[in-house]
């Protein structure tokens, strides 16, 4: 019921405005110092171990883990300011960004110490990116059909099969992949899958790109072939893992990447459009900032629930639901409101190219880390739908 | 001064004793409407944001906010929130309100009371709620000299006041000031103007609009879990739950832009809230006014396609929800007018000042 829809107006507390103003300006070194281009569309998705390790060294990966493990114990929120700011700047943060977000949690919760006590201080460290094994060439959003096997064998398991649209394999250390260990009972067909700490070094493993429409390179087949994996290695409960994936998502889900992956475009056209625009101009840039800032007071406010202890899973859906569909239109958008500014204005080529590289990535906005139509469900779920 | 929770807990009963939509739908005439009122008024309720040294209940903003996103949650057709503002925009000039439901203006953007320099009023104002329903008005002048604003109120039957319905019926009148003579004015506080009270409007309007959304979601999720066709409910259809789940999306993003704009007015300096309509507080209640406008107009759709036939009916109780999202919308300036407003703003601070406004919020 929408009465237990719940957004309510948190603000971010006021550490959170010293920790933003530390990042801006260890940022604006970084570009000063020409660690990395922020104008360079796509830069995101730069793998930089230079970069990642400074951020290591400032604290900013791992921030909400125990000390123990290298973290450093400091709220969701924060966490959520790094994120956001590192976003807007275009920061070269993938190596880390998987592992901080979703891995390193996991590993908290269902590895063994000597795992944690392994692998967390590394990644706290920026030395280690991870990726994450979910889809195969007959199983996407329907992750229950993972097909690639784990079977038994003396101090471990062998895999076998093939993982694909695996982001960051090719650089990853590790991948936490989701194998099927026993088949589906008949009472329930979640049952049967296992999550496993893959080491990408371990022999049986290979890794073959596959060239997005981009021109980039994001994703990869990954092709098991009697990889061996310790016992050790199994997180969680064996034929369990359906249980343990639902409440990360809510991380996963509502998170500033989720709506501000396009966010440059929206700079350039303000750009582009200049300091006094037309009514057209200023009514299409209104509603566009209208829109982002809600999305945003939304995207904390689910930040503010998950740090109170909450879990929002609908409300985390929602925001991706929304958010990745604004995104996905932004480019649109902008190419509409700036369809009439002279070709002499000062950033149009600018303009043009992040254009083209936007409208170019879109359309996986609303299906990388469960599409629209999945999200969907998932809310009419919990508005007690079905 | 009540609680949150205890303002929220009398509001809901009374509001829910006097004025259940479905009841209401089913009712031949307004004879409720005294009643209810009468109740409210016990209460406390429409004075809510009128310091008790002036006669009111002298509730803070946030919880004057959350009456009203109650009001909206219930389809209110009574001047609840208009009579809030009057009094709250009273307050600024520390006027005592009347008793009784009072209006406010003006309510959009070019509306101007001129204050001639021998003390009358004369203006046109193009719509203000409930004009019609209310003894009084409260509304906020311009100095004829150029030289400052005057928070007046006038008695309407000083004023010519047009007969005019809203899209959803209740009364919405153009009213013709003509060299009136005030009851009581006063100076406006430095900083409060026409943009103060069309800002806290416009919030209040979104956090109406906001609870109506709400409602109409609740409405909907209830009627296609009971409605069978094709022999199972409907909300075992996806096509039914894809639409019910983008209305649960608009619905979320109307309360969370419309909750933020009432936190930022509540935490705003209290002498004058709205005072230097900072660049912060343009966002926060432009972009609540925006999107809740939208909001609105797509959930409404939506509402009404999962509803079907029977939604477009009289006796249902759905109108009395999208036909006020659909008239609230234009109060106190609509989403257009509030967009070019944000947009000019966005684009004179520039490009690399978009970011830090939004992260400051």
């Amino acid at each position: 019921m929408s009465s237990a829809l719940s957004f309510d107006a948190i603000r971010l507390p006021p550490e959170c405005d010293r920790l933003r103003q530390e990042v801006r300006a260890f940022l604006a070194e970084e570009i000063a110092a020409g660690s990395y281009d922020p104008e360079e569309p796509g830069n995101d998705h730069g793998f930089s171990p230079e970069f990642s390790r400074k951020v290591g060294a400032k604290g900013w990966i791992g921030m909400t883990w125990p000390r123990h493990y290298g973290g450093h114990e400091r709220s969701f929120l924060e966490r959520y300011v790094v994120t956001e700011e590192f976003r807007i700047a275009n920061a070269p943060v993938r190596l880390h960004f998987v592992a901080d977000r979703q891995s390193g949690p996991v590993l908290l919760k269902y590895a063994t110490e000597a795992v944690k006590q392994d692998v967390l201080p590394r990644i706290c460290r920026g030395e280690v990116c991870f990726a994450i094994g979910m889809s195969e060439p007959g199983s996407g959003s329907d992750l229950f059909a993972a097909a690639t096997r784990a079977t038994r064998t003396k101090g471990g398991w062998l895999i076998n099969g093939t993982k694909v649209w695996t982001s960051n394999a090719h650089h990853a250390h590790y991948l936490i992949g989701l194998f099927r260990t026993s088949p589906a009972s008949k009472d329930n067909r979640r049952h049967g899958l296992t999550q496993f700490l893959v080491d990408m070094k371990t022999p049986g493993i290979s890794v073959n790109p596959i060239y997005q429409m981009t021109g980039q390179h994001d994703f990869n087949e990954v092709v098991f072939q009697d990889a061996f994996m310790p016992d050790h290695h199994v997180l969680g409960e064996v034929d369990g893992a359906w249980k343990q994936a639902t409440a990360e998502l809510a991380y996963e889900r509502s998170g500033p990447e989720r709506f501000l992956e396009t966010f440059y475009v929206l700079q350039e056209l303000v750009r582009v459009l200049g300091s006094d625009p037309d009514v057209r101009g200023a009514e299409g840039l209104g509603r566009l900032v209208a829109q982002v800032h809600a999305l945003r007071r939304m995207s904390v406010s689910v930040a503010g629930m998950l740090h109170a202890g909450k879990e929002p899973v609908v409300e985390a859906a929602i925001v991706k639901d929304v958010g990745t569909l604004w995104e996905q239109a932004l480019p649109q958008r902008a190419r509409d409101l700036a369809a009439f500014v002279e070709e002499g204005a000062s950033n149009r080529a600018t303009f043009e190219e992040q254009l083209r590289f936007a409208t170019l990535i879109a359309p996986k906005l609303t299906i990388q880390g469960g599409t629209t139509e999945i999200l969907r469900g998932i809310i009419a779920r919990g508005l007690g739908l079905r | 001064m009540e609680s949150t929770s205890l303002i929220a807990e009398t509001a809901s009963r009374l509001l829910r004793h006097h004025c259940d939509p479905q009841t209401l739908t089913s009712s031949v005439d307004a004879a409720w409407q005294g009643p209810a009122w009468a109740a409210l008024e016990r209460a406390g309720l429409p004075l809510a944001w009128v310091p008790e040294e002036l006669g009111g209940a002298g509730v803070g903003i946030e919880d004057g906010f959350t009456l009203i996103g109650l009001a909206g949650r219930y389809a209110l057709a009574l001047p609840l929130t208009e009579t809030l503002l009057a009094g709250w925009l009273l307050a600024r000039g520390a006027i005592a309100p009347p008793a009784g439901a009072l209006t406010c203006a003006p309510t959009r953007q070019g509306d101007k009371v001129v204050l001639a320099s021998a003390g009358t009023l004369s203006g046109r104002l193009r719509a203000v709620p409930f004009a019609e329903a209310a003894k009084h008005l409260a509304l906020i002048a311009e100095r004829e000299d150029g030289n400052g604003h005057a928070i007046a109120l006038i008695a309407l039957a000083d004023a010519q006041v047009v007969p005019g319905r809203s899209i959803a019926g209740d009364a919405l009148n153009a009213v013709d000031l003509q060299a009136v003579r005030p009851i009581t004015i006063k100076d406006a506080p430095e900083g409060v103007d026409a943009h103060s009270l069309l800002a806290m409007g416009a919030a209040a309007r979104a956090m109406q609009m906001s609870g109506a959304l709400a409602a109409i979601l609740d409405i909907a999720v209830a009627y296609a879990n009971e409605r069978v066709a094709f022999a199972r409910p409907i909300a075992k259809f996806q096509a039914v739950q894809h639409n019910l789940a983008r209305l649960a999306g608009e619905a979320a993003a109307a309360m969370a832009a419309a909750g933020s704009a009432a936190e930022a007015l509540a935490s705003a300096p209290a002498a004058a809230p709205t005072a230097s309509f900072a660049d912060a507080l343009l966002l926060e209640v432009a972009a609540a006014k925006i999107r809740v406008g939208e909001a609105a107009g797509v959930g409404a759709g939506i509402a009404h396609q999962v509803l079907g036939a029977i939604g477009f009916t009289r006796e249902h109780v759905l109108h009395r929800f999208t036909q006020r999202l659909w008239a609230w919308r234009d109060d106190f300036d609509n989403e257009s007018a509030w967009a070019v407003r944000l947009g000019a703003r966005i684009a004179a601070r520039g490009s690399d000042e978009l970011w830090p406004l939004l992260a400051s919020r």
